[in-house]
């Protein structure tokens, strides 16, 4: 079936053993130097990272929902987000519907976890349901519903913990080697040193920079390919690039930063929390392909099929190599385009409605002769005429200020 | 024995792996193909289920379109009993629900005090989904067709497929006139 692209998945694979590769020799030179025995230094590696990928494995989305402050939400409370996740559902054929999650956030971003596509959830930012029309949410909502039917999340859960264990190896053992110093020496007199030792210490000490470098950049690919790849199945379950094309303008054009985001949950959103204007185009460190593009290419889709992605993918890119397997694109016949959605509604930016609300309420209190001091975390003091006190005291940041 | 004896048993018991591997599979792809079909007809009685409700609550307000109600009212009951006909006969009554509803949904857009209706707007929410849902399910149903398809009738899944009596699936073809058009369930 079109929703597994196995040959893509074989590439990411070969890439995810790479970085295990990473892994092995670094907890064996490791080992090799501060335990004189590889196999130890090696044990200790998979060790950690066993339990790493165990706690991904079964406590991944938890911590991920919980991370991001995400809450459940039920049919009734959210029946338009609730009904365009069942609309896509039935177009991707996943077996279940996933659980619904809302963040609430005025930034825009959304993102899906869970191991398999039985115990998925799906998060939206109540900024982007607010700003987007049904076309667009819907291709939003398919974006991060082929990431579950892929199993995308699965792949880069696995992807993020090996990184993980690398980095925290690498930063362990760099911390080792500068306060561990003196017991180090000792045991060199006692072992009698040699070339042979600094020839370790020296391959230790590489692979303590290199591995998390590589392996970063490895993760990276493999995650800004998964995104093409989710992008192309949004394009085929709504057989409307133009609504997912739409959603990304408009995230990127919304400056509110998600505040719940971090850089080890990065990768997970529909875009970048943490993406910076004008970001190169072959970004070798990003999680995400740069916007801009991804936008052009559903743009100049002529048909909504794996064949028309991929061609609009070579053509934006100017490059001939594709981003999905022939035998997909063979397979899967012509696909057309359907008409815009009826829906038109445009919902009022939040942020807008915010700044609205606090200009009025300021004249409020100005009518009645309130004084305010603006403090420099943002809060905008408020003192009622009968205020008789010298000083006053921010109750956000505590910094005194003279009235 | 001679080994060449075994080499001969070792290639046939392997065929007959792949022969079990590839008659699963079509057996999957089918019983995909049936699924997809029984979601549509979940959508569609959905939409029915939905119909008794939004004519309830439309019928207070629009007290001078009692043609337009009762011909959704009469599309709807047609469509009903229709529900286990020919898919020739369904689909076309289907289609003339869907044109009934989306007039009564265009009288609906003069009554402001209908648009303002909490009731209303959560029934309008819910038709413009099923209506989705209608067409999601369908796309669904020919994208599993195609797949299902394309196993009958290459090489090699195809020897299996007709020894054991599978025939290539139909598309939802979309007949009614009406039904062709994007169901217009708006009314923003």
């Amino acid at each position: 079936m079109w929703q597994q692209i196995r040959s893509n998945r074989n590439k990411s694979i070969a890439l995810v053993v790479i970085m295990g590769v990473l892994l092995i020799l670094l907890g064996y030179f490791l080992g090799l130097y501060f335990l004189d025995s590889g196999e130890a230094g090696l044990i200790l590696a998979l060790i950690v990272w066993v339990i790493m990928s165990l706690i991904a494995y079964f406590q991944g989305d938890s911590i991920l929902l919980s991370m991001s402050k995400a809450r459940k939400i039920a049919k009734e409370d959210y029946p338009r987000l609730h009904n365009v996740v069942e609309e896509m559902q039935i177009a991707s054929g996943l077996a279940k519907i996933p659980d619904v999650y809302i963040i609430d956030d005025p930034a825009m971003n959304a993102f899906a976890t869970g191991r398999d596509p039985t115990k998925a959830s799906i998060a939206v930012t109540s900024g982007l349901l607010q700003r987007l029309n049904r076309d667009e949410l819907q291709g939003v909502i398919g974006h991060e519903l082929s990431h579950v039917n892929n199993r995308d999340i699965l792949l880069m859960a696995m992807c993020s913990v090996l990184l993980g264990t690398i980095v925290i190896l690498s930063w362990h053992a760099s911390r080792f080697m500068f306060w561990g110093g003196m017991s180090r020496s000792r045991r060199d007199s006692s072992s009698g040193g040699g070339s042979a030792q600094i020839i370790i210490l020296i391959i230790a000490i590489v692979l303590m920079i290199l591995a998390p470098i590589f392996a970063q950049l490895i993760y990276l690919a493999i995650s800004r390919k998964r995104e093409y790849l989710a992008d192309a199945c949004s394009a085929l379950y709504t057989r409307y690039p133009e609504g997912l094309a739409s959603a990304l303008e408009k995230i990127a054009a919304s400056a509110a930063p998600l505040k719940s985001a971090n850089q080890a949950t990065a990768p997970m959103y529909i875009i970048n929390p943490f993406r910076k204007e004008g970001m190169a185009a072959s970004d070798l460190t990003s999680t995400h392909p740069p916007i801009s593009e991804r936008i052009r290419i559903l743009r100049s889709m002529a048909g909504a099929s794996y064949a028309d992605y991929n061609r609009a993918y070579q053509t934006v890119r100017k490059s001939r190599s594709s981003i999905i397997p022939a035998s997909e694109v063979a397979a899967a016949g012509t696909v057309s385009l359907r008409a815009a959605g009826t829906e038109t509604r445009e919902p009022e930016p939040v942020e807008e409605q915010i700044q609205r609300t606090r200009e009025t309420t300021d004249l409020m209190w100005q009518m009645n002769h309130y004084r305010t001091i603006d403090c420099d975390c943002g809060v905008r003091l408020k003192m009622p005429p009968s205020f008789r006190n010298v000083n006053v005291r921010c109750p956000h940041c505590g910094k005194i200020h003279a009235v | 024995m001679a080994p060449w004896i075994w080499i001969i048993i070792g290639i046939i018991v392997i065929i007959i792996f792949i022969f079990i591997g590839i008659y699963n599979g079509l057996v999957r792809s089918r019983n995909q193909v049936k699924n997809a079909w029984a979601q549509i007809d979940v959508q569609l009685k959905r939409r029915h289920d939905l119909i008794p409700n939004l004519v309830e609550t439309v019928k207070g307000y629009v007290k001078h379109e009692r043609e337009t109600l009762e011909a959704v009212t009469k599309a709807r009951n047609l469509a009903q009993q229709l529900s286990s006909a020919g898919a020739g006969e369904r689909s076309k009554a289907e289609g003339e629900l869907s044109s009934a509803l989306s007039r009564l949904l265009a009288v609906a857009e003069s009554y402001p005090d209908l648009k303002a209706n909490q009731n209303f707007l959560a029934l309008q929410e819910e038709l413009t989904s099923t209506e989705n849902k209608i067409s999601f399910s369908r796309q669904f149903y020919n994208d599993t067709v195609l797949n299902y398809n394309n196993k009958v009738q290459t090489f090699p899944s195809n020897i299996v497929a007709s020894m054991g009596g599978f025939k290539a699936g139909e598309f939802f073809e979309v007949t009614a006139a009406a039904e062709r058009e994007a169901p217009k369930v708006s009314f923003s």
